[in-house]
């Protein structure tokens, strides 16, 4: 497809490669299941599926360290799964359960795993390039060799903070990875209507003085390896790499838009390059059966299925929980 | 220890106090390294602490409050400088959406123990869109903690209380006290946050002020003790936590109310304490309360212009006198 789809892939093992599979089955199921829950009423609000993406956070996910950061955007449940949020957490957070990763204060579209080190998704385009360039600045200063992510869409590349989160982090040279997740499409508008260069995150890198590198984003391994080597080189002082990563949604933009302003014939050929197919077929010329795959599948299946479960008999969110964790005293008095 | 300090030379010291404590501590702004700051608030850190504390930054204001976001999120504690108030305009998502929601959206996973400093008024002739008092904007996003002092001393004391809250707070220094002086803060001088001053004990009348206004209280104050009227002179130091409790106590002394904000009449920070006044402190009262704020146009540069925008001690004076004949 691109001329980088060619590119070697060395590091992953047909183990290692099945496991990431199966991660991508979890998230692909947990994004049916979120859409489902949407059209029956029981998450409300809004939802901005992944489901397309998940090679992106995946394949970045396993060539990061387990204490590296990352931050994602309101399309970021896949980012949520592939830092250890369980997809129980993740749905019950969109039902506005107790149980939520949030605990019902953030919705879809902030879900959040501080805990592992997924720092928040974040609603406002291109906010949070900022803030991983602050964390990776926070990363030197301790001398952590820590490494932070920030992914967002094509559309974040338009914005101020993008250009101004480039420049810092490139002047300051510190280990943070700017991944666009370029799935063509903002919300409805083809980004290539709105932006003068091809490749809207990559083709900017250079005038930031940074590398810019444009990857299959439907291939796990390709996404791996380049993240991996990109976060090698963060690691070791040698500043940030932007990686624009192409990729398709498999729904429309949020909660019901069925995409219609999209061509037959590019949804077609970009369906045929499903992430989940891709995966298989790497998998498959590595020797694992259709039997193993299958395996994978069901397992990650019979995940979200008790997930929904799960989810859908915990308690709903307490209502005294609209007063606390304002402040960091834990509650939210503003008076004597 | 010199016998007085500037207000400006006592933001220097009241962040040098803090770095030396807490190693964590970092400074970012434009022209805050080897040229101190443009008002000179910075003088000194960078020969202390160096470059990797004391960071100069491209003129990116998102970049810089986003960033001392991510860092403070992280294990640093970040001061950040917005060199002119009006300028958070151009980083307001971050003051708006980001720094004040991440904690309570993400259910008390993070936590952002970040403070912005900014020069904030008037009276130094700058125009619109370098002169004016904006802490109103930071009063209007629950979220954030607001200060702003009004004499060396508090600068040092509040600065101290910002740096150690694990809260997002807002600085605002006021432009026209950089050259004021006063007495030093005292060695580890720390002020509890929310917590106001009584500046000047009265009977008659109660003042609320904050910032610059407080000296211009101060002053009408002197004046009207010449006509025997006994003003109570309440600073309020911060906005949040809103020391209402202050206020109320002082006025079951006085029953009668003046504040004076230099912030816009409209939606500034008065309206939100006068109406807590009249819901709580009704009976407490034997005149109507009265706002003397910044008046509802841009600031305007000449002199003579703006002395009619930004409250006197002349309007301070004026509106007691009519109050206490009430
Ligand atoms: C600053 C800002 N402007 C507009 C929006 C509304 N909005 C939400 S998502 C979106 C499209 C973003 O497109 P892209 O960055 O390509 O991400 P994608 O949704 O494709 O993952 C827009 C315009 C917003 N949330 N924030
Ligand atoms: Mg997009």
């Amino acid at each position: 497809m691109t001329e980088a789809s060619v590119r070697r892939v060395e590091s992953l093992g047909a183990s290692e490669l099945l496991a990431l599979y199966e991660q991508m089955c979890l998230i692909r199921r947990t994004e049916q299941a979120a859409h489902d829950l949407f059209m029956s009423g029981m998450v409300k609000g809004t939802t901005h599926l992944a489901a397309g993406h998940e090679a992106i956070a995946v394949g970045a996910s396993a060539a990061l360290r387990p204490d590296d950061y990352v931050f994602a955007t309101y399309r970021g449940h896949h980012h949520a799964i592939a830092r250890g949020a369980t997809p129980e957490e993740c749905l019950a957070e969109l039902m506005s359960k107790a149980t939520g990763l949030c605990r019902g204060k953030g919705g879809s579209m902030h879900l959040t795993k501080a805990s592992t080190g997924m720092l928040g998704s974040y609603a406002i385009v291109g906010s949070h390039l900022p803030m991983a360039t602050g964390a990776a600045w926070s990363a030197r200063l301790r001398k952590t060799e820590q490494v932070a992510v920030a992914f967002f869409g094509d559309g974040a590349t338009n914005i101020g903070a993008f250009h101004e989160a480039l420049n810092l982090a490139a002047v300051w040279r510190l280990p943070v990875l700017f991944v666009c997740e370029n799935n063509f499409y903002m919300e409805y508008t083809p980004i290539a209507e709105v932006t003068a260069v091809p490749n809207p995150a990559a083709d900017r890198a250079a005038a930031h003085g940074l590398p810019g590198i444009v990857i299959d984003g439907n291939d796990v391994a390709e996404v791996h390896d380049t993240v991996a080597r990109a976060a090698a080189q963060a690691r070791s002082g040698d500043g940030p790499t932007v990686i624009e990563a192409r990729t398709y949604r498999h729904f429309g933009h949020s909660r019901t838009d069925p995409a219609k302003y999209r061509p037959a014939d590019e949804v077609e050929r970009w369906m045929a390059r499903d992430p989940l197919s891709v995966a298989r077929q790497r998998l498959e010329s590595l020797g694992v059966s259709a039997d193993e795959l299958q395996q994978a599948d069901a397992h990650a299946a019979g995940v979200v299925e008790a997930a929904v479960d799960a989810a859908k008999n915990a308690p709903e969110a307490d209502p005294a929980e609209a007063f606390t964790d304002v402040w960091a005293d834990g509650g939210s008095t503003w008076r004597t | 220890m010199a016998d007085v300090i500037t207000y400006r030379d006592a933001v220097a010291d009241g962040i040098a106090r803090e770095m030396r404590r807490d190693p964590s501590v970092v400074c970012i702004g434009e022209d805050i390294g080897a040229a101190g700051g443009v008002f000179k608030t910075t003088v000194g850190l960078l020969d202390e602490f160096g470059p990797e504390r004391v960071r100069d930054t491209p003129i990116s204001e998102q970049a810089i409050v986003g960033a001392a976001m991510g860092a403070a999120m992280t294990g640093v504690r970040p001061i950040a400088e917005i060199m002119f108030s009006d300028f958070l305009a151009c980083c307001w998502d971050y003051l708006a959406n980001e720094i004040p929601k991440v904690r309570y959206m993400t259910g008390g996973q993070v936590t952002v123990p970040l403070v912005i400093r900014t020069a904030n008024g008037g009276g130094l002739g700058f125009g619109a869109q370098h002169s004016q008092a904006v802490e109103n904007w930071a009063f209007a996003v629950p979220g954030l903690k607001i200060a702003a002092p009004s004499t060396p001393a508090d600068v040092v004391g509040l600065m101290a209380a910002a740096v150690r809250s694990d809260d997002p707070v807002v600085f605002f220094e006021h432009k026209g006290l950089f050259a004021s002086k006063g007495e030093p803060a005292p060695p580890d001088h720390v002020l509890e946050f929310g917590q106001a001053g009584i500046v000047r004990e009265g009977t008659d009348v109660t003042v609320v002020a904050l910032a610059s206004t407080v000296a211009t209280a101060l002053a009408a104050a002197d004046r009207l003790a010449e006509k025997d009227i006994s003003a109570e002179v309440i600073d309020l130091r911060c906005l949040i936590p809103l020391d209402v409790r202050t206020v109320l106590t002082s006025l079951e002394r006085t029953s009668r109310l003046v504040v004076v904000e230099e912030n816009p009449y409209q939606g500034g920070w008065g309206g939100t304490l006068v109406s807590i006044v009249a819901d709580e402190g009704f009976d407490l009262l034997d005149a109507p309360v009265k706002r003397i704020a910044g008046a509802c146009v841009p600031l305007p540069f000449a002199d003579a212009l703006e002395d009619r925008v930004i409250p006197t001690a002349d309007a301070i004076v004026d509106q007691i006198r009519t109050l206490v004949a009430y």
